[in-house]
């Protein structure tokens, strides 16, 4: 067991770094970014900890994971329970100890956050999945009596895997349908695989899937079977099947042949392995030059996607200025460090092709900041005559995505709001129809893992309620 | 996964293959396409539902011959599984009784407009159909498009088989001597549909198209296979795949459909030269 070590000398130690690949070396490969922190360097860290009696990072938590608990189990080098531990609140820590936005949550509200150094919540809580993955450590299903109610998940992404784990332990028979091959939604298709190693994500759901969680794949709710049929056959059903239809600038030359939505580069990268054509048979454009348009994560993960397949120049065109990118500041640092070249106060107007439809450039114009927005930052303007071209040969539209209509167009009495997405109350993410919840991108728009993990949880809280109280579909 | 129960060679090309689906077939409606992978490394290719069998959960789809992946599914054989396989997806024909209308095929669009072709002459249409290809060879399911067809005019282009000439050519002639004709129905190589949308643009007869875009998910989720349509950006998998053809931007439309074509060229290479080494080996032994 390592030793406590005094409150002055944890004060006094610093943040241990995490180790990353240089980026001289990431660039060519599709490896994860950071290595993870070894037992010595996760334990010294550990160690900083505080202990706090009235701790602020569990509220910080939008899991609730109890985080001065299983750090500690970490000081004592008991890994396997500070997995049991994290597992009691967190179905996917390998996931959520990855991307998860620890900087604006727990470690945010760490007490040490006023010295500048806060707990690395989130690299312990990797280093424990990791090393309980590695070890063959495994969560087990409280011994409870299994409930007959049968509850219907529609999507596999990190909203509809929290509740189908949550419901399950609960006891429920939970099905979760999946439009894809493969489960995980945006934690296969979207994020790259150098920031969530789909091996990972693999890993997880089976876990999920040990407990009893029966997962279908390539089950298309709305084109197979509609949400008022599902209705027939199950107690309670949960949405989650994602925002999924892209955005576009919808300017002159988007249909081009090397223009992408980022839903379309990232899933020929992501999900169908087209970095590893012609191993993978799905392909996938090599621009020489890319340009990225929109500035949040997804932006990042195209632009160092396109450096990765080969790009010798990948841009990220934003129309705000860098204090308004709405990545993640960590993404922004590592992109910055693989020469990412970033061109704020630009706006894309036009892409010009060759009469094979082919990209060879984007013209732009420079902004101006003026007078603060409804959004509360300064408004671009554009200056009228600023306008000039970049050379590219592709162009990734990352500036955000939709409602996608398949699944709300089968589910009778399933409000949605002007932009298609399901208003829920915000509580219990009810729906306008009893039984029926949501939560997610298809409530939320586009927005993060965690958010999506929250919703999953705050539905099955809800779930339970309602099938606890006598409530079904079926009766209806 | 999804089992092969047939798979029958049309023609030197194209392959017509019944796979068990059941909940696919059950939902299925004429016009509406399937995806398919064959391994969890292959690519995801639509394909428009050729028929289907509700009662004993089957799908059709007839396939031909283009690259690498519809090269490998015609080596299956029955009882062989194919890994992905998701549908229905896109909107169904829009079946009425409309009087006289004109289903016109060319190569692997001649299956699926024979499903529509049934679909209309069921709903009380009378229905000429006119199906083309380059030889006497590469036509299929004539047995059966008669069958569904008041007439059924058929055209090669060698002449090798009943009117020397283009579908067009054909269709001119029916709509010159025919006010009746209220809507035709055309799919087929990309190529064939944007001439038969010329060909009908004179008269006032709606043109409808089947699109065969390059997709990825089929489920409006990524956009690959985005199309103008009317001045509007539609999406083939979720809007369609059918079209009014006289609204479509062809050019941009055929453009689109090449985007991988040097990549699909040098797929198929390997895969050919991989075909090719294992039959060697297995000779020697």
């Amino acid at each position: 067991m390592a030793e406590m070590i005094p409150i002055k000398e944890r004060m006094k130690r610093n943040i241990v770094p995490m180790p990353e690949q240089k980026p001289q070396d990431r660039i060519h490969n599709f490896k994860e970014v950071p290595l993870g922190y070894t037992k010595e360097q996760a334990i010294h860290e550990a160690q900083r900890c505080l202990q706090c009696k009235v701790p602020k990072c569990i509220a910080g938590c939008p899991a609730e994971n109890n985080i001065p608990k299983f750090i500690e189990k970490i000081v004592e080098e008991n890994f396997a329970e500070a997995y049991l531990e994290i597992l009691k609140t967190d179905n996917l820590p390998a996931i959520t100890g990855r991307v998860c936005l620890q900087e604006e949550q727990c470690q945010v509200v760490c007490i040490l956050e006023k010295k500048g150094k806060p707990i690395a919540i989130g690299r312990l809580e990797r280093f424990v999945a990791d090393w309980a993955r590695e070890n063959n450590i495994h969560g087990k299903l409280p011994e409870i009596k299994r409930k007959s109610q049968k509850v219907a998940v529609v999507g596999s992404g990190p909203a509809g895997l929290t509740c189908a784990a949550d419901l399950a332990k609960l006891g429920y028979d939970i099905t979760i349908f999946e439009a894809l091959h493969k489960p995980g939604g945006v934690l296969v298709y979207g994020i790259p695989e150098f920031r969530l190693p789909k091996s990972i994500v693999k890993y997880e759901i089976n876990e999920i899937e040990k407990i009893g969680v029966k997962v279908i794949t390539n089950f298309v709710i709305g084109a197979i079977l509609s949400v008022d049929k599902l209705a027939q056959d199950f107690d309670a059903i949960f949405l989650a099947n994602g925002a999924g239809a892209p955005r576009f600038m919808n300017i002159p030359g988007e249909n081009l042949n090397d223009v992408y939505s980022a839903n379309e580069f990232l899933i020929r990268a992501n999900l169908m392995k087209a970095y590893s054509f012609p191993e993978y048979d799905t392909p996938i454009k090599i621009g020489k030059r890319a340009a990225t348009i929109g500035a949040g994560n997804v932006a990042m993960d195209s632009a160092c996607t396109a450096l990765r397949l080969g790009a010798e120049k990948s841009y990220i065109v934003y129309r705000r200025s860098r204090k308004e990118v709405p990545a993640r500041a960590e993404e922004v640092h590592h992109a910055e460090e693989e020469g990412i070249l970033f061109s704020f106060l630009t706006l894309p107007v036009k892409i010009l092709g060759d009469e094979k439809g082919n990209v060879i450039g984007m013209e732009c114009l420079n902004m101006e900041l003026g007078e603060p927005d409804e959004s509360g930052r300064r408004r671009p303007i554009p200056i009228a005559g600023s306008n000039f071209v970049i050379e590219v040969d592709m162009v990734v539209d990352a500036i955000g995505t939709s409602a996608n209509p398949i699944v709300a167009g089968s589910a009778t009495g399933v409000e949605t709001n002007k932009w298609g997405y399901f208003i829920v109350d915000e509580n219990t993410k009810a729906t306008t129809k009893e039984g029926i919840y949501a939560g997610g991108d298809i409530v939320r728009g586009s927005a993060t893992v965690i958010s999506a993990v929250v919703d999953g949880k705050v539905a099955a809280r809800a779930i339970d309620e309602f099938l606890n109280s006598g409530g079904s579909l079926r009766k209806k | 996964m999804y089992k092969i129960v047939k798979n029958e060679k049309l023609n030197e090309i194209i392959y017509s293959m019944w796979i068990e689906a059941p909940e696919v077939a059950l939902s299925v409606q004429p016009g509406q396409f399937i995806i398919l992978m064959i391994t969890e490394k292959g690519e995801r290719i639509p394909l428009t539902v050729a028929d289907f069998n509700r009662e004993r959960g089957l799908i059709r789809i007839v396939f031909q011959i283009v690259g690498k992946t519809s090269e490998e599914l015609s080596t299956l054989e029955e009882g062989d599984e194919l890994y992905s396989f998701i549908g229905p997806l896109g909107k169904k024909t829009e079946i009425e009784n409309y009087g006289t209308v004109i289903t016109v095929g060319g190569g692997t669009g001649i299956a699926c407009i024979h499903s529509i072709a049934r679909a209309l002459k069921e709903a009380g249409n009378k229905v000429i159909s006119i199906i083309g290809a380059r030889n006497k060879d590469l036509i299929i399911m004539e047995e059966e498009l008669k069958r569904v067809s008041s007439e059924l005019i058929i055209t090669t282009d060698d002449g090798s088989y009943g009117r020397k000439g283009f579908v067009t050519q054909a269709l001119k002639e029916i709509l010159d001597k025919d006010q009746a004709v209220k809507k035709v129905w055309t799919i087929g190589p990309a190529i064939m549909m944007k001439v038969t949308c010329e060909t009908t643009k004179p008269y006032p007869v709606e043109t409808i198209v089947s699109l065969n875009s390059v997709m990825v998910d089929g489920t409006g989720m990524c956009g690959s296979c985005r199309v103008s349509v009317g001045g509007e950006t539609k999406f083939v998998c979720t809007d369609g795949p059918e079209f009014d053809g006289h609204l479509v931007d062809w050019e941009e439309f055929m453009n689109r459909l090449n985007r991988y074509k040097e990549q699909e060229k040098k797929s198929w290479e390997i895969y050919q030269k991989q075909v090719h080494t294992c039959k060697f080996v297995g000779g020697i032994k």
